[in-house]
C-alpha cells in the first residue's frame, strides 16, 4: 500500500477529511522552504504537494509563478527539489509527498532516471499539469510501473463522456479543479462544486480532493465538507512570498487545516 | 498503406498530432476538451467546399491574393550567381503572411459560435491581422503582447487599438512572446465557453501546427504555379525565415514531396549562436523539450528551464519552433541555418537599395542567407525566398541600429 493509500485509509478510519497543502520548493530560498515543509505535518497537513519550479507555469496564476521565479533565481533545480523529499523523509516516513509541476524539467532529466531518483527520494505521487490522458505513455504509465501514483486533474470541462478516460490511469486520488481558470484567482463555491464531486465519485472509488480558489479556513471547511478533502496553495505561498516567517506561515496553515478537519 | 503514401512527407501529423516524435497535446485537462472540439470542427471544415470557398473569396477580395512572384533582377545581377525570386507576401493586406492563417481561424471560430477572440503577438503582425479580421466580422479581440515588445513595436500597438482590439501588455515572467503565449493560454483556460484562441504560428497543441500550416500553404501552392509560369519548372531552392515557422511551413509544405527542391529554413542567430544563448535558433542551438502544448526543439538550460531568446526581430524572438520543422530537421528533408542580426541588417539595406522593397526584419534573415549562397551557385539555379512581411513596423528599430536620429 502506498503512503497515499495508507493516509486515506487512516483518515477514513478517523472519519476525517484530508487537508492538502501546496508549497513551492526553494521558495523563498532552499532552507526557508524546507523549514516550512518539515513543519507542515505538525500544522495538520495530511498530504504535501511540493511544487517543482518551472519558468512557464501556464496553469498557474501570478502567486505561484512568482514563487517559481524566486525559487529559480535562488538556484532551485529538479535535483534540489528531490533533496527536499530526502531531507523531509529523515524525520517523517508517513506523510505523502506529491510532486506538482510541469513536464519539461522531468523530460529533460529523462523519465527513467527521474522515476528512479524520485522513488529513492521518497516521492509518492505526481501531478503533472501538462500531461493529459492523451499523453499517458510519456510519464503516467512508467510512473505507475515504478510504484509512484499519477494523480490526474479533472475539471469543469471534463464532461461525462471524457471522465472515464481521465479516471482510467489515475491512482492515489483525483484532484478536482474547482474553477475554470488558473490557480489563486476565482473563488470556488461549494454549491457549484458539490454536484461535480458527486459526478466523479459515481465513477471511481478513489478519494476526490478539491483545489484551486480555496483561500480561507471557512472555504477549506465548506469545500472539504462536500469532498474527501481540500487543497490550499496560493494562499499559503502568498504568505511565504510576503516574507512571513516559517512559524507564522505554519500558524496560518494550522487554521486552514483546522477548517478542513472540522468539516 | 500504399507505397506512395509511405514515401510522402505530407501525411503528418498522425492521429495523436505527432510529426515523428514531435508535436502532441501537452495541455492541462481544462483545455483538452477544447482542443478536441477544435480538431473535430477543423477536420469537418477541411473537407467542406463552402469553407474553402469563403476562404478563397476573402483571400482574393480582402487580402489581395495571389501575391506576386517577383524576379529580383538587380539583386540577381549584384550577387552574380543564382536567379533570385521573391514571393511577395508582404503585399498582403496588413503587410505580412499572418492574415492568411487568421482568416481561416476566424471563419472557423464563427462556425463554432465563438464571440471572443484572443491572440498572442511578438512583432505585432499577428496581433494586427487578428484585430483586422475581428473588426471586419465584429468580434471582440484581446491581444497579449510582451511588455518589452509593446515598447519596441509601438506602431503596431496603435494599429491594433485603432482596429478596436484590447492590447494587454504582459509583464509576467520576462514579458516576452513566450510569456504572452502563457497569458493567452491562461485567458483561454479561464474563458472556455465563448473564447477562441487564434494562435499565430505552426506551434501549440495539435491541431494548431497542422491547421495553421494548412492555412499558410496557399503561399507554396501559389509559388509552385507561378514558378511554372515564369520558368517552366520548380525552383531549386526555397528559403524562408523561422521564428515559430508559419511562413516557412506555408512555403515549404507543398514542396515537401518534390525531392529535387532544396528547402532551407533560416533561424534568428541574434548576436551569434554561442553558449551565451544570445540568439533564437532553437534547432541550431536547442534540444527537444515540451512547452506550449507541443514537443519540439527549445532553448533551455540543463534543468529543462526555458531560456529567453535574443533577436533584433521581435517576430523571431521565440525559444521554440513548430514541431513539423523539428521533424523535417531530424529526418533531413530541410536544412536549417542561422543568420545574425548584423547579417540581417545588411540584407535589409541591400533590399531597400537594390529592389525598392523595404522588407521586414524577419524575411531580411532569409534574404541574408540568399546573399550568402547565391554568388556561388550557377546562373541557372533558381532560388525563391519568402518576402513574408514589409518593414514599415521596423524602421524605428533599424534607425536605432544604424545610428539615425528619427527626431532630427
Amino acid at each position: 500500500m502506498s503512503r497515499i493509500d495508507a493516509k486515506f485509509a487512516a483518515l477514513k478510519d478517523d472519519g476525517r477529511k484530508a487537508f492538502v497543502a501546496y508549497i513551492m520548493a526553494g521558495d523563498t530560498d532552499f532552507e526557508t522552504g524546507l523549514e516550512v515543509m518539515k513543519g507542515l505535518p505538525d500544522a495538520g497537513v495530511d498530504i504535501i504537494e511540493l511544487g517543482l519550479p518551472f519558468t512557464d507555469p501556464m496553469a498557474d496564476g501570478a502567486t505561484i509563478q512568482l514563487a517559481g521565479q524566486r525559487a529559480l533565481e535562488g538556484g532551485q533545480t529538479l535535483a534540489k527539489t528531490l533533496d527536499y523529499a530526502r531531507r523531509f523523509r529523515e524525520n517523517d516516513d508517513t506523510t505523502p509527498i506529491v510532486l506538482m509541476g510541469y513536464y519539461n524539467p522531468i523530460y529533460s532529466r529523462g523519465v527513467d532516471r527521474f522515476l528512479a531518483e524520485a522513488t529513492e527520494a521518497g516521492i509518492d505521487g505526481l501531478i503533472i499539469v501538462d500531461l493529459p490522458p492523451e499523453e499517458d505513455d510519456e510519464l503516467c504509465i512508467p510512473a505507475q510501473k515504478a510504484g509512484i501514483n499519477f494523480i490526474r486533474l479533472a475539471t469543469p470541462t471534463t464532461d461525462d463522456k471524457r471522465l472515464p478516460k481521465v479516471l482510467q490511469n489515475t491512482s492515489g486520488f483525483v484532484y478536482y479543479v474547482s474553477v475554470t481558470g488558473i490557480t489563486g484567482t476565482a473563488e470556488a463555491q461549494s454549491s457549484d462544486v458539490a454536484p461535480e464531486v458527486a459526478r466523479i465519485k459515481a465513477k471511481t472509488d478513489l478519494p476526490v480532493i478539491v483545489g484551486f480558489g480555496i483561500k480561507t479556513p471557512q472555504a477549506a471547511r465548506s469545500i472539504a465538507a462536500i469532498a474527501d478533502g481540500t487543497v490550499v496553495g496560493s494562499a499559503i505561498v502568498d504568505r511565504i512570498g510576503k516574507g512571513d516567517s516559517p512559524k507564522d506561515v505554519l500558524s496560518f496553515v494550522r487554521t486552514l487545516a483546522d477548517g478542513a478537519h472540522s468539516a | 498503406m500504399p507505397d506512395d503514401l509511405l514515401n510522402s512527407f505530407m501525411t503528418g501529423p498522425d492521429e495523436n498530432g505527432r510529426f515523428g516524435d514531435f508535436g502532441g497535446r501537452f495541455v492541462s485537462e481544462t483545455l483538452m476538451p477544447l482542443i478536441l472540439e477544435l480538431e473535430a470542427q477543423y477536420e469537418h471544415a477541411k473537407t467542406d467546399d463552402s469553407f474553402w470557398a469563403e476562404m478563397h473569396h476573402l483571400w482574393t477580395h480582402y487580402v489581395g491574393r495571389p501575391s506576386p512572384l517577383y524576379f529580383a533582377e538587380r539583386l540577381t545581377d549584384h550577387l552574380g550567381g543564382a536567379r533570385v525570386y521573391m514571393k511577395r507576401d508582404e503585399l498582403n493586406h496588413t503587410g505580412a503572411h499572418k492574415i492568411n492563417n487568421v482568416l481561416g481561424q476566424i471563419i472557423l471560430a464563427r462556425r463554432m459560435g465563438k464571440t471572443r477572440i484572443i491572440a498572442e503577438t511578438g512583432a505585432g503582425q499577428h496581433g494586427v491581422a487578428t484585430a483586422t479580421v475581428c473588426a471586419k466580422f465584429g468580434l471582440q479581440c484581446v491581444v497579449y503582447m510582451g511588455a518589452h515588445d509593446v515598447e519596441r513595436q509601438a506602431p503596431n500597438v496603435f494599429r491594433m487599438k485603432l482596429l478596436g482590439a484590447e492590447v494587454i501588455p504582459v509583464t509576467s515572467g520576462r514579458g516576452t512572446l513566450k510569456d504572452a503565449m502563457n497569458d493567452a493560454l491562461r485567458d483561454w483556460v479561464t474563458n472556455v465557453r465563448d473564447t477562441f484562441y487564434c494562435i499565430g504560428t505552426v506551434a501549440g497543441p495539435h491541431p494548431y501546427p497542422a491547421m495553421v500550416r494548412d492555412f499558410q500553404a496557399i503561399i507554396g501552392q501559389e509559388t509552385k504555379k507561378q514558378m511554372m509560369e515564369a520558368e517552366g519548372r520548380l525552383p531549386d531552392t526555397i528559403i524562408a525565415a523561422i521564428g515559430g515557422g508559419s511562413n516557412a511551413m506555408g512555403l515549404f509544405y507543398p514542396f515537401l514531396d518534390d525531392k529535387e527542391v532544396g528547402i532551407i529554413g533560416v533561424e534568428a542567430g541574434g548576436k551569434g549562436v554561442n553558449m551565451k544563448m544570445e540568439h533564437c535558433a532553437s534547432l541550431t542551438g536547442g534540444r527537444p523539450g515540451v512547452l506550449h502544448g507541443n514537443r519540439t526543439y527549445l532553448l533551455q538550460d540543463d534543468d529543462g528551464q526555458i531560456l529567453e531568446g535574443f533577436s533584433i526581430s521581435a517576430g523571431l524572438d521565440y525559444p521554440g519552433i513548430g514541431p513539423e520543422h523539428a521533424w523535417l530537421h531530424d529526418i533531413g528533408r530541410a536544412e536549417y541555418v542561422a543568420i545574425t542580426d548584423k547579417e540581417a541588417l545588411e540584407a535589409f539595406q541591400l533590399c531597400c537599395a537594390m529592389e525598392g522593397i523595404i522588407p521586414a526584419l524577419e524575411p531580411s534573415h532569409a534574404l541574408a542567407h540568399v546573399m550568402k549562397i547565391a554568388p556561388d551557385l550557377p546562373a541557372d539555379h533558381i532560388i525563391c525566398m519568402n518576402m513574408c512581411g514589409r518593414g514599415d513596423k521596423d524602421i524605428f528599430t533599424v534607425a536605432k541600429h544604424l545610428g539615425f536620429d528619427m527626431q532630427a
